[in-house]
């Protein structure tokens, strides 16, 4: 690289293939997410639903509150489950999400080892029904659904919270990966904005390489300072086969998949997204898109799950 | 392809903007920028008869279309007359008839005349058009105690001049010579006026058949009362009218005058009344060129200006002077969003806050503003821990932030500050949700992050506050709202731009290293 395009930023970050916010929503969203499939992804109830009826691993769903009346009838319907989740259909971010560890007699024991009573719990749930989580306030439904109880490979390195895979699928092809791990300053969230450290992994062997916390480069985790550098993510085929699968699910050409190892159950997909965020290239120290463009120029994708892996673990 | 397709409507749009600016600029001579107030004249002639009791039809010339000169403005104070405007030859008249009137009669004629500089010039190319066909007079039979002294001085001046033009020049001078020879002497006896004097000359200019004629000039002067019109002698050079000053040699009208009437006929006459008087009074006034360009226009008879904001009337005109610069604004966020990828509390947000500094002035909207969000943040945080529920917790703030600005606005009235009142304007539902979005940020991650935003959306209403009161701008998106076509076009070619957001070279920074 020449002394003068050293000085003009935006050649180096066109140079190491870094899409920006632009690129991703004029030329990427815009072009391959068509706008009246959002629903599937944006509604967790239905992605979930989609996922159960073709087969795709997924925590399961224990129950759903859609109006406010549902709420008292609840603690029956949960009554045989000692841990659950507590989500927004419409939440984004990690936000309003509740994970309910273990049942006292004082009441219900959150991840952070809190108690909150069946009242607050109720609350809270009302509060997803109003709409305080979801986009635009509108009123919204609560999902309660089975606690992952994450594999303990990575117990070492996240701090409370579940640590997560998110991928980027691009026309059912896999091509970028991350490792979510939450810290303390992300409160158990895995959203990298909130402070969870991002480590890239290595799509052809799944092994992680380097993470960012903070947009800084980081090779230990910021709170229990284990390394997070040269971790086997067990699985790995799976998980690759899992998210291109869920490019058939929704049909969307650019989406980011978070899937979650759950010990008991493997690969869980979690969540999809259709507008996934830039910082899975940062976490990589790799651009996106040079990939993209690789796939975008094959006329076309093979159908077969098993072929699509294979050329994201040539890319 | 998209892209394409996006380039190839910006330029179209840019184009079509262009040409129609383009239009206006030259054809209608609208003003590009604001410019200073530009020389009017404004003249009124009064015209005073006595009826002699039957019908009564008054016949009174009105100038053409004065060189150098655009007619901005012009009015007819007619009381119970009929009145009718015609055109004949060069002369444009008005007629005022009436079947009868008592005591004295006083009609009015007002004309504002705005000085042009593209009217002189194309008036010049239609002259040099226009090869006129003047039929060479007929040498007049003089009588007999003039004749002689006519041909003398024909035949003096014929000696010393070259061609009509010095010919002319000739002959005046000899006319207003300090000390005129016999001859002349005896010619100027015979003219008991300025007309007279004219009319003497052009007849011995026939005498060489020169074509001639008079022309009635009114010159302006500031402060005239009872002006009146002087004639001047145009001579035909088979190419053009040349004109002189009968008084002296001079050629050329000077630069304030208007070539009133123009051929022998009266300039006002009154069939059915007598004692005819005309006067003129003249002043000088100012205005702005905008409103002058733009009747000029409508004078010329452009299907343009009818459908221009000008024919809205002044209260529409002035909602739609604010309405305009908006696009301004919503560009300017576009591009600190996009080009440059600041973070803003909603997206327009920040215009509408800046549409609202226009009332209160820029220090004090930013005072108002964050003392309003500041109090309404203080007791969000006090509803927050209420835990209530989200629409009426939007209610409630939506009603602290009415509170408040009713607060602000007594105590700054009592304080004698009259710019508090202005705050009324406030677009209140926006700060409402300004507020709640802030609450939420500040929650979730943390105050400085929350600063950070309020006080990036503070400063991009500033600046857009700053765009949208541009004076050039405002006066240019008024009067070419074309303009907008090409904010448009702008707009569209910024939807489509896929390059890196100046925050991102930042946000990206660790990827240079590698």
């Amino acid at each position: 690289m020449s002394m003068l395009e050293r000085l003009l930023p935006w050649r180096v970050l066109k140079a190491r293939g870094i899409m920006g916010m632009n690129k991703r929503n004029g030329d990427y969203i815009a072009v391959y997410n068509n706008r009246s499939l959002y629903p599937l992804v944006d509604d967790k109830l239905k992605t979930k639903r989609l996922a159960e009826d073709a087969g795709v691993a997924v925590p399961k769903l224990y129950a759903v509150v859609e109006i406010e009346r549902q709420i008292k009838s609840l603690s029956e319907k949960l009554e045989t489950y000692s841990d659950f989740v507590v989500k927004p259909a419409h939440g984004s971010g990690g936000e309003g999400i509740l994970v309910i560890t273990k049942r006292t007699s004082k009441g219900f024991r959150k991840s952070n080892g809190q108690i909150i009573s069946e009242q607050e719990l109720g609350r809270h749930i009302s509060n997803i029904l109003s709409g305080m989580y979801s986009l635009g306030g509108l009123p919204d439904t609560a999902l309660i659904e089975q606690r992952v109880k994450f594999d303990p490979v990575f117990a070492d390195v996240s701090y409370q919270g579940v640590p997560d895979v998110r991928t980027i699928v691009f026309r059912g092809v896999p091509v970028i990966a991350m490792l979510r791990l939450p810290s303390r300053m992300s409160d158990g969230k895995a959203n990298l904005h909130q402070g969870a450290v991002g480590v890239g992994i290595d799509l052809k062997t799944g092994r992680t390489s380097a993470g960012v916390w903070n947009e800084q480069v980081i090779v230990h985790h910021p709170d229990t300072a284990m390394p997070i550098a040269d971790l086997q993510i067990p699985n790995w085929e799976e998980i690759l086969k899992l998210t291109a699968h869920c490019y058939d699910l929704v049909g969307l050409g650019y989406i980011g998949v978070d899937i979650v190892l759950d010990k008991q159950h493997g690969p869980l997909m979690l969540e999809m997204n259709a507008r996934p965020g830039l910082s899975i290239q940062i976490a990589n120290r790799c651009g996106l898109l040079h990939r993209l463009e690789k796939i975008e120029s094959m006329d076309s994708i093979p159908d077969s799950i098993e072929q699509r892996v294979a050329i994201a673990q040539s890319l | 392809m998209r892209n394409l397709h996006v380039r190839f409507i910006a330029l179209a749009l840019i184009v079509t903007a262009v040409g129609l600016v383009y239009f206006k600029v030259t054809k209608l001579g609208l003003p590009l920028f604001p410019s200073e107030e530009i020389e009017v004249w404004s003249v009124e002639a009064r015209l005073a008869f006595e009826p002699k009791g039957g019908p009564i039809k008054v016949h009174f010339s009105l100038p053409g279309k004065p060189p150098g000169f655009i007619i901005a403005d012009e009015n007819f104070v007619s009381g119970k007359y009929g009145l009718a405007i015609e055109k004949e030859g060069e002369n444009r008249f008005a007629e005022w008839a009436i079947r009868r009137a008592k005591g004295e009669q006083v009609l009015y004629y007002q004309l504002q005349l705005a000085r042009d500089e593209n009217e002189q010039i194309e008036e010049d190319k239609e002259k040099k058009k226009k090869k006129g066909k003047v039929e060479f007079p007929e040498i007049p039979e003089y009588s007999e105690g003039i004749a002689t002294a006519v041909n003398a001085l024909l035949e003096e001046v014929r000696q010393k001049s070259a061609d009509i033009k010095t010919f002319t020049r000739e002959l005046l001078s000899r006319i207003n010579a300090e000390k005129p020879d016999e001859n002349v002497k005896l010619l100027l006896s015979i003219a008991k006026n300025e007309q007279e004097k004219v009319q003497l000359i052009r007849q011995i200019l026939a005498g060489a058949r020169i074509p001639s004629r008079t022309i009635q000039v009114l010159l302006l002067r500031e402060g005239v009362r009872h002006g009146e019109l002087s004639p001047w002698l145009q001579v035909h050079n088979e190419q053009e009218w040349l004109t002189f000053n009968p008084d002296n040699s001079e050629s050329d009208l000077p630069g304030n005058s208007v070539i009133w009437h123009v051929g022998d006929t009266a300039v006002f006459n009154v069939d059915g009344g007598k004692k005819p008087e005309l006067e003129f009074s003249i002043s000088r006034l100012t205005q702005e060129p905008v409103q002058l360009a733009e009747q000029r226009a409508r004078k010329l008879g452009s299907r343009m200006m009818e459908f221009s904001l000008f024919s809205l009337p002044i209260q529409t005109q002035n909602v739609y002077k604010v309405l305009l610069m908006v696009p301004f604004g919503a560009l300017l966020i576009v591009f600190l969003r996009n080009v440059i990828g600041l973070k803003t509390f909603g997206t327009f947000m920040p215009i509408l806050i800046a549409l609202a500094f226009r009332e209160t002035d820029l220090i004090w909207g930013i005072a108002l503003f964050t003392l309003i969000v500041g109090f309404g943040l203080a007791l969000r945080f006090y509803l927050e821990y209420l835990q209530l529920l989200l629409v009426p917790r939007l209610a409630a703030v939506l009603i602290i932030v009415i509170i408040l600005m009713t607060v602000v606005t007594i105590f700054s009235f009592k304080l004698g500050f009259e710019t508090g009142l202005s705050i009324a304007l406030f677009p209140m539902v926006i700060m409402a949700m300004t507020i709640e979005r802030m609450s939420l940020v500040w929650e979730e991650h943390g105050p400085a992050e929350a600063l950070k935003q309020g006080f990036g959306s503070l400063a991009v209403a500033a600046l857009a506050f700053i765009v949208m009161n541009n004076e050039i701008l405002k006066h240019m998106v008024f009067v070419f709202p074309e303009i907008l076509l090409i904010i448009l076009a702008l707009t569209l070619l910024l939807g489509r731009y896929t390059g890196y957001r100046l925050t991102e070279l930042w946000r990206f920074r660790e990827t240079f290293k590698r």
